[in-house]
């Protein structure tokens, strides 16, 4: 359940973007507020406008209209670059810079910051084993040295390098194989409510928004259809479109039944 | 080996240091302002579209300007410059050698770092890019932290082609006045010395190649993050670049002295004596350095102090020589005539000569010590037995004939007044028109490969081909007697005046085409010293000359 004793610490309300001058829209009158300590999981098709939405809040894209708050300021009355190093993001592509080391891309934003030699790199070997990755190992090697999963790993623990309290999540696990996934995903959220984080996350993948989400917000054709639990989201589906997309994983779940069922008749 | 070609090699190593160390300071100094230019001209290229296309056209524009006009090219500009200069602020830049190649290399260095810089940043991925604003930096960073060193094997790989392109073309820069590993190559060419061109091109290329990878060994370091490669190719490649830019000062001083070296280096470092020391120009053809360096002599034997700026292009002489930038040459009367004069009429000899020298000093403030006696003209050549064959003994005899006659000239030749005179007066439409470098036109009348060509008077190579010259009944081409001008500022120097004087009417054309032979012919070749000692024995009128 939302936490929402502790305030609001993501909020948009009326937010909209065109592209074209007010012809379209990508996204169209958003209003979501995310609790201090929540996961709040962005859902939709491709191209529903979830991805805009997520980067109108550290202003890599700025909105048409409507506005939003970080940690209680509005974000277009700061300083975008100061804004960002505050914000720990995590990319679809991942994004890790392949001319610099482990170490050094998790050092990225403390660099920035101006923290000192020592402190920065105690922050690096103390993220590193954050996220199941041994410093001593790991912390001299290049990107291109990593298995997809590590590579996210790294990617995460650069978004955590500067103790944001937000973190926003592109899509963070898309390019990873299923078992590699499933288990990023749990170690996710045990960072997240060990940290007390409060995290945006983008996907596509109904079955990592159940599993990963306090509250999953469904965007369609830009627009916020549905906003609620998990739970909430199964049993009293707002629209055909909600209830369309949370039957996929329950027919999935009843077909995987149906098949261990069947071997062990057999057996 | 032969001793002759040993002697040659052993000419050309002593001229190494001098040659290769100018050739290293040029190519080194105008590939670092070619980066410091084209880097950030490329980052704001890569920046905006708006301005990438005129950028990068603008460079491919000056890249299909051909090597050698480019570097002439700023010639003329650089003395416009040196004389507005010199009126602001009382300063004058030297218009010859250095300035003009250094710009135009330059110039050719810009097309391959810009271009490939530019490739290089759009060519990140934009992922990477999204990555670091979204980690919070700013555009500076993106460019400083992700984007160049991204790019960088780009622009390294662009570095390599402007570095193997402005050293091949550095060799180009000998006609400007440059001393460089062309000055090799050019003198070797027009002396038929072809140990000495090889030696220019081995060293050139060499030179090419060690830089190249240096630099790639310095990139691999980088990308490998191996420091100590990065340190030892950088070392390497600092150590190139300083000992080119100490070797001519080093021969200038130790090694010259030590060897009793050429006393041309001598007097370049005795610059800074109380003696002003004579620059004498030449231009490009063997009887050009060989009477450089008699006059050279000549002044030392009177106690003049004199050094040689070699191989100068025909324009660019004369305008050095107006300037001011050297104080003599020798140059031919229908040059003047022709070329600056713009006289379309044909006067005859004695008459040209006095039109030229008061025009020369009127005009110019150049002073005209008198014709050396000899003369150096146009005239149409054909091998003995192909003219017996025609029964030609005059210009007039080809006009039948030539439908069927191939000419070859020199690249000068065909765009003179004189010729199109020629071909009008003798009605001469030949069946092909062929232009070579003076060395191979010869060959190429020897071989038969053109029939006639438009040969210099002077030419030991007409004696020695066996060619026989036709007649100009009509006198369409002027005289081209062998004149020693004076620059303006040296017009009234008696010292000067007193020393050249016995060279005034004391050479025959025949002395003359014996000495050019000498210097060019396979066997027993003389060097240029020594052809010029054999001439100054042979002055007309006293053996001594003094």
């Amino acid at each position: 359940m939302p936490k929402c004793d502790q305030g609001t610490m993501i909020e948009l309300s009326g937010v909209c973007k065109s592209y074209d001058g007010g012809a379209s829209y990508a996204v169209r009158d958003v209003d979501l507020q995310v609790a201090e300590g929540e996961l709040v999981v962005l859902l939709g098709e491709s191209g529903c406008g979830k991805t805009t939405t997520l980067k109108m809040i550290n202003r890599l894209i700025e909105p048409t209209a409507g506005r939003i708050t970080v940690d209680g300021a509005d974000v277009r009355e700061q300083d975008a670059v100061l804004l960002r190093r505050r914000i720990g993001y995590v990319f679809q592509r991942i994004g890790l810079f392949p001319h610099m080391t482990v170490g050094e891309n998790v050092a990225v934003v403390p660099r920035l910051l101006g923290w000192s030699r020592r402190e920065t790199a105690a922050r690096v070997d103390e993220l590193l084993e954050l996220v199941g990755l041994p410093a001593g190992e790991y912390r001299d090697r290049l990107p291109r040295q990593l298995s997809g999963g590590q590579q996210q790993r790294v990617g995460v623990a650069r978004a955590l390098a500067a103790r944001p309290k937000v973190m926003l999540m592109d899509e963070p696990f898309g390019a990873l194989d299923p078992l590699t996934r499933a288990s990023l995903q749990d170690e996710f959220r045990r960072i997240h409510d060990r940290l007390g984080l409060t995290t945006l996350l983008v996907t596509h993948d109904m079955t990592e928004a159940l599993l990963m989400a306090n509250r999953i917000a469904v965007l369609d054709a830009g627009r916020l259809v549905q906003v609620g639990t998990p739970r909430k989201l199964m049993t009293h589906p707002a629209s055909r479109v909600v209830a369309q997309l949370m039957e996929t994983p329950k027919r999935q779940a009843d077909r995987l039944e149906a098949i261990v069922q069947e071997k062990e008749t057999h057996a | 080996m032969s001793d002759e070609a040993v002697q040659r090699i052993a000419e050309c190593l002593m001229n190494l240091p001098d040659y290769l160390g100018r050739h290293v300071q040029v190519s080194a100094l105008a590939l670092g302002i070619g980066i410091a230019v084209s880097l950030p001209l490329a980052i704001i290229g890569a920046r905006s579209k708006a301005l990438r296309w005129p950028t990068l056209t603008a460079a491919s524009v000056i890249q299909t300007i051909p090597s050698m006009a480019l570097l002439a090219l700023f010639f003329p500009i650089l003395v416009g410059v040196s004389y507005l200069t010199r009126r602001a602020f009382g300063v004058s830049i030297s218009a010859l050698g250095f300035l003009p190649t250094i710009v135009a290399l330059t110039l050719y260095s810009i097309l391959p770092i810009l271009r490939n810089t530019v490739t290089g940043i759009t060519g990140v991925d934009p992922a990477m890019t999204e990555a670091a604003r979204g980690l919070g930096m700013t555009p500076m960073q993106v460019l400083a932290k992700v984007e160049l060193p991204l790019a960088l094997p780009v622009i390294i790989a662009g570095i390599r082609t402007a570095t193997v392109w402005v050293v091949g073309i550095a060799t180009l820069s000998a006609p400007i006045g440059q001393t460089s590993l062309g000055t090799y190559i050019f003198s070797g060419l027009h002396m038929e010395n072809w140990i000495a061109v090889l030696f220019g091109c081995v060293f050139a290329a060499a030179l090419a190649l060690v830089l190249d990878q240096l630099i790639g060994l310095m990139q691999s370091g980088v990308s490998q993050r191996r420091a100590g490669r990065v340190v030892a190719a950088g070392l390497v490649l600092v150590v190139v670049i300083a000992g080119g830019i100490a070797l001519p000062a080093v021969q200038g001083t130790s090694l010259a002295s030590l060897a009793g070296g050429p006393d041309q280096e001598e007097q370049r470092t005795a610059t800074a004596a109380t003696k002003r020391t004579y620059v004498i120009g030449s231009k490009t053809f063997a009887e050009q350095y060989i009477l450089a360096a008699a006059i050279r002599d000549q002044l030392s034997a009177h106690g003049l102090k004199a050094s040689l700026r070699e191989g100068l292009g025909s324009a660019i002489i004369f305008r050095a020589l107006a300037t001011n930038e050297i104080d003599c040459y020798v140059d031919y009367s229908g040059t003047i005539w022709v070329n600056h004069m713009k006289r379309d009429t044909v006067a005859d000899r004695q008459a040209v000569l006095e039109g030229m020298t008061w025009w020369l000093a009127r005009k110019h403030g150049i002073r005209c010590l008198g014709p050396l006696g000899f003369e150096n003209a146009y005239a149409l050549a054909l091998r003995r037995e192909r003219a017996d064959e025609l029964g030609a003994v005059s210009i007039a005899d080809l006009s039948e004939a030539a439908g069927t006659l191939r000419i070859g000239g020199s690249y000068e030749f065909f765009g003179r007044p004189e010729w199109t005179r020629l071909r009008d007066a003798y009605h001469l439409a030949f069946a092909e028109r062929k232009q070579f470098q003076a060395t191979f036109m010869y060959k190429a009348v020897a071989t038969g490969e053109v029939d006639v060509i438009a040969a210099f008077t002077s030419d030991g190579r007409i004696a020695a081909y066996d060619l026989v010259t036709l007649d100009d009944p009509k006198q369409v081409i002027p005289p081209y007697d062998a004149v020693l001008l004076l620059a303006p500022r040296v017009a009234d120097d008696s010292a000067l005046a007193e020393a050249l004087r016995p060279l005034v009417r004391a050479i025959t054309v025949e002395t003359m085409r014996e000495a050019n032979y000498t210097v060019m012919r396979d066997r027993d070749a003389m060097t240029v010293d020594q052809a010029a000692a054999w001439l100054r024995e042979r002055l007309a009128g006293s053996p001594s000359a003094k």
